[in-house]
């Protein structure tokens, strides 16, 4: 038998929708230190206790499940630092960017910093953030160690490895979204490498960038590098960085050097 | 003794583990205080992974009721993850406190509650981790006091060689009495730790194990048990918190970074239970009832929303509904709260307590989600023997109304292996769960309505009337529950609408073992530990036959078995090995309670009739506190600027 399907109504909770958007932030902020190994599930859990801690008047959306309007950007992986992670929050009230980032740093945790807070020039801040800028600090090592390696990978053009997930062997090519990578000497006899990358699909990790050092050159550090993400933003024609949630197009970084 | 921490060693072991996030500390309301401003300091440990431990009430009260103090610290520990811990052997980290990171053993005390006995090979492997010696005979003045606590500790002596003390009942102010008593012999040179001992001996509430001679008969059983000296207490009572309105703990929970069982803002609504399940323990060894007055819970709930951010308050107590002025309580904070999203939950609810109005008030600012009660028993017959007076006309009843205002999910609860049950008895469950379908779509007028039933093995617990019962075998349990299945999915069209989870037989028989086990059962968790055994509450660790290997061997030069700790029924005469711990019932009591269940008698609760004489009240020096105050929750008149919560 066939016929049309069975259309169900659909149920929706009693009384007034939630009340809605009047204002959305754009925000910056840090997970660092210690707080570095949490995973980005655990951090907005973490995030939503502190704005109702903070008494923002966050929106939820509408149904029997409401959620907080809070969208996220690109997190950095579980253990893994960053100096500019991004979400964008939507509120039912208006209030100054700046009360908000002082309300919500206050109910976060040291090392969980909230660095800037701005109200939304556009309708997507993900659309505005396609690189990011990080520093890879390897102990025990001379920025001549690392430099060849380095310039090996920059020239391939091209260059994938393999990582291994929950899901599955995937290929990261880690040579196509490398744009950009400077190695100088650090304090304390070590390397420090500060590199741009593009936000590719699957998005290229610090453990891939290691590990294609490691097939295109040979090097293996004797000690774990340490990853720190500087910045996110988009990545203009020659090659810079520009800030996501800036007034104009401000430059976080210069043109690499050629 | 200075102490270190030992972070930068474990952090690069931490890019290499599963959940690292569980070993770094830094949750809101933890804290740290400075090594050297302390003359006592605590280590706390919850014997399981981060994410059951963390939440856990009776670590963060006593938490903070210990850093309160301005002589002592406390720091928390957990059972570290096999990934972790065979990197920490590897690289020599020993085992960490996650708020300062210091080595467990520089702390003078490491106190360990245990909510459940399947935490006991964690005590080992976080002992040996810690590099302290896990016979207390081989321990110095160099090494940590440890001190076992939580609802376990009322029958510590299959731990007795490996802890030096255990701490009975209550532990809000026996922590302080310790602290004293530790400062004390710190102060005088801290050299002598049999003479801490002897003194923590003489602390209510404090037994220690070592300074008891245990000895047996031919025939296996206990012949007698005899302090050494003569100021050592022949029984060592419990302690009781009374008027709970003067600890408002925890006052500042803990809000995990990690994601944990319960994230909920959660407050003991009273304390102690009296309906007299004999198969509670809980029920048994916390009486009498102490009520949380509806002011004061009200004033706990809006300090600890504040201070965590939590989106749920959970009223926790063993039967929550009991509460005298429950139903004020509910609706003066879902009207408080009506606004900002916060749910009310009662994890524990009897089926006669409940009724529609409540659970209204509770789903009012949340989600209408599932509905829990536990009939415990199959059959009418059962449930008296259990002393669980609930009917299934009220059970029915009460479901299909549940169904009727929009419930669509309901849980049921039940035990199998009970003293005296047939199969019969589990097969009514089956009935049961069909009935509540049936009412229930004709209620609801719909067919999406489910039930689930969860079931597991039921084991006999010292201080209960059922302590003498012989434990149905896991054979037995697991025959019963293949039965309650097929008798369950017999009718398609009801069946499709059930649920069954279970829980099969073989660690309830482990749980038994050491639920009823004495000091000889100490080789055997010994034996299991070093043949790899640990976290053997979660399934994919545990290993039945390690525990029966263990046990075959490590008991046969004492002439017993597993059956004999287990399936055995107790005589009346028979010293049983917690008999020296006095958690207040009187022995002649219990065993009166065990032949009314064997002939089907009930009891009722001591609140509403007049006392029983289960002899804690006279015994402890205690008494009921119970409302109605008559008082109400007045709306809160804090505005907050800017924000939409209050």
């Amino acid at each position: 038998m066939s016929g049309k399907p069975r259309k169900r109504k659909q149920r929706t909770p009693d009384g007034p929708p939630p009340p809605p958007v009047v204002q959305r932030l754009w925000i910056r902020y840090t997970k660092v230190g210690r707080l570095r190994f949490m995973s980005h599930r655990d951090y907005t859990r973490v995030f939503e206790r502190a704005v109702r801690r903070a008494r923002l008047p966050v929106a939820f959306s509408a149904g029997f499940t409401p959620h907080p309007k809070i969208s996220w950007v690109g997190a950095a992986p579980t253990g893994v630092a960053s100096e500019a992670e991004y979400l964008e929050i939507g509120l039912s009230a208006v209030i100054e960017p700046d009360e908000v980032r002082r309300r919500l740093d206050e109910a976060l945790p040291a090392d969980l910093d909230i660095l800037e807070v701005a109200e939304a020039r556009a309708k997507s801040l993900a659309d505005r953030v396609d690189a990011s800028q990080w520093q890879f600090t390897f102990g025990g090592l001379a920025a001549d160690q690392v430099r060849p390696a380095v310039a090996a990978l920059l020239a391939t053009g091209t260059f994938t490895v393999e990582r291994i997930t929950q899901s599955g062997r995937k290929q990261v090519d880690v040579g196509a979204a490398l744009a950009s990578a400077d190695v100088v000497d650090g304090p304390a006899s070590c390397a420090i490498m500060t590199a741009i990358v593009r936000q590719s699909i699957p998005v290229v990790r610090p453990d891939d960038v290691y590990a294609a050092l490691r097939d295109v050159a040979g090097l293996v550090p004797p000690q774990l590098p340490v990853a720190l993400r500087l910045a996110q933003g988009s990545l203009d024609d020659s090659g810079r960085l520009l800030d996501p949630i800036a007034v104009d197009s401000t430059v976080i970084t210069p043109s690499p050097a050629s | 003794m200075t102490s270190h921490s030992v972070f930068s060693d474990l952090e690069p072991l931490l890019t290499q583990v599963q959940k690292p996030i569980q070993y770094v500390g830094g949750e809101l309301n933890s804290t740290v205080k400075e090594w050297e401003s302390a003359d006592v300091r605590w280590a706390l440990m919850y014997p399981d992974a981060y994410e059951v431990g963390l939440p856990n009430q009776g670590l963060m009260i006593l938490y903070e009721v210990l850093n309160e103090r301005t002589d002592t610290l406390a720091e928390r520990t957990y059972a570290v993850w096999p990934d972790l811990a065979e990197l920490m052997r590897k690289e020599q980290v020993p085992q960490f406190t996650v708020d300062g990171h210091r080595p467990v053993k520089d702390f003078d005390v490491l106190g360990v509650s245990f909510a459940t006995e399947l935490g006991y090979t964690n005590l080992l492997e976080a002992l040996d981790l810690a590099q302290i010696p896990i016979d207390a005979a081989e321990r110095t003045s160099e090494h940590p006091i440890v001190l076992a606590g939580g609802h376990a500790a009322f029958n510590p002596e299959p731990i007795a060689n490996f802890i030096d003390a255990a701490a009975l009942g209550d532990g809000e102010q026996v922590v302080g009495d310790v602290t004293d008593v530790v400062k004390a012999w710190k102060a005088a040179g801290g050299s002598d730790r049999g003479a801490l001992l002897r003194r923590l001996a003489q602390i209510p509430g404090v037994y220690v194990p070592s300074l008891y001679d245990v000895e047996y008969g031919p025939d296996g059983a206990i012949a007698s048990v005899t302090p050494r000296h003569s100021d050592v207490p022949d029984r060592v009572p419990k302690r009781t918190t009374m008027n709970l309105d003067d600890w408002p703990y925890p006052k500042q929970p803990l809000v995990p970074l990690a994601e944990s069982v319960h994230e909920r803002m959660s407050v003991e609504i009273f304390r102690g239970c009296t309906r007299g399940c004999r198969f509670c323990q809980a029920g048994m060894i916390t009486r009498p009832v102490r009520e949380r007055s509806i002011t004061g819970i009200g004033e706990m709930v809006e300090r600890g929303l504040n201070a965590t951010g939590f989106e749920e308050v959970g009223l926790l107590s063993l039967s929550s509904a009991d509460h005298s002025e429950i139903a004020d309580i509910t609706k003066g904070l879902a009207d408080r709260y009506e606004d900002s999203k916060t749910s009310l939950s009662l994890p524990s609810t009897r089926v006669d307590a409940f009724n529609i109005d409540l659970a209204n008030e509770l789903s009012r600012n949340g989600r209408r989600s599932g509905l829990t009660f536990a009939p415990e028993g199959g059959s009418e017959r059962i449930r008296k023997v259990i002393n669980k007076m609930v009917s299934k006309e009220d059970l029915i009843r009460t479901v299909t109304t549940a169904y009727a205002n929009g419930w669509r999910q309901v849980k049921l609860y039940f035990m199998c292996g009970l003293p005296t049950e047939t199969d019969e008895d589990v097969l009514e469950i089956a009935e049961m769960a069909k009935e509540v379908i049936t009412a229930g779509r004709a209620a609801s007028g719909r067919n999406d309505i489910r039930c689930t039933v969860s079931i597991g093995g039921f084991v006999p617990k010292a201080h209960t009337p059922f302590q003498w019962a012989s434990q149905a075998s896991a054979q037995t349990i697991d025959e019963r529950l293949a039965k309650l299945k097929a008798a369950i999915t017999s009718d398609r069209n009801l069946g499709r609408s059930i649920g069954f989870r279970y829980h099969d037989g073989k660690p309830s028989e482990v749980e038994g073992l050491l639920s009823r086990g004495d000091r000889r059962v100490g080789a055997v968790i010994r034996a299991v530990w070093e043949a790899g055994g640990k976290f053997d509450g979660w399934s994919e660790h545990f290993s039945h036959e390690r525990w029966v290997d263990a046990a075959a061997s490590a008991l046969a030069p004492y002439g017993v078995d597993l059956a004999w700790y287990t399936t055995r029924e107790r005589g009346e005469d028979e010293i049983l090995p917690w008999d020296h711990l006095d958690s207040g019932l009187d022995k002649q009591w219990l065993w009166d309670d065990w032949l009314d269940a064997i002939d089907e008698t009930e009891v009722d609760d001591c609140r509403w009739i007049p006392c029983y004489d289960c002899g804690v009240c006279p015994g402890m020096g205690t008494d009921i506190q119970i409302g109605p105050t008559g008082k109400t929750l007045l709306p809160l008149t804090v505005v907050n600027n800017g924000g939409d919560q209050a």
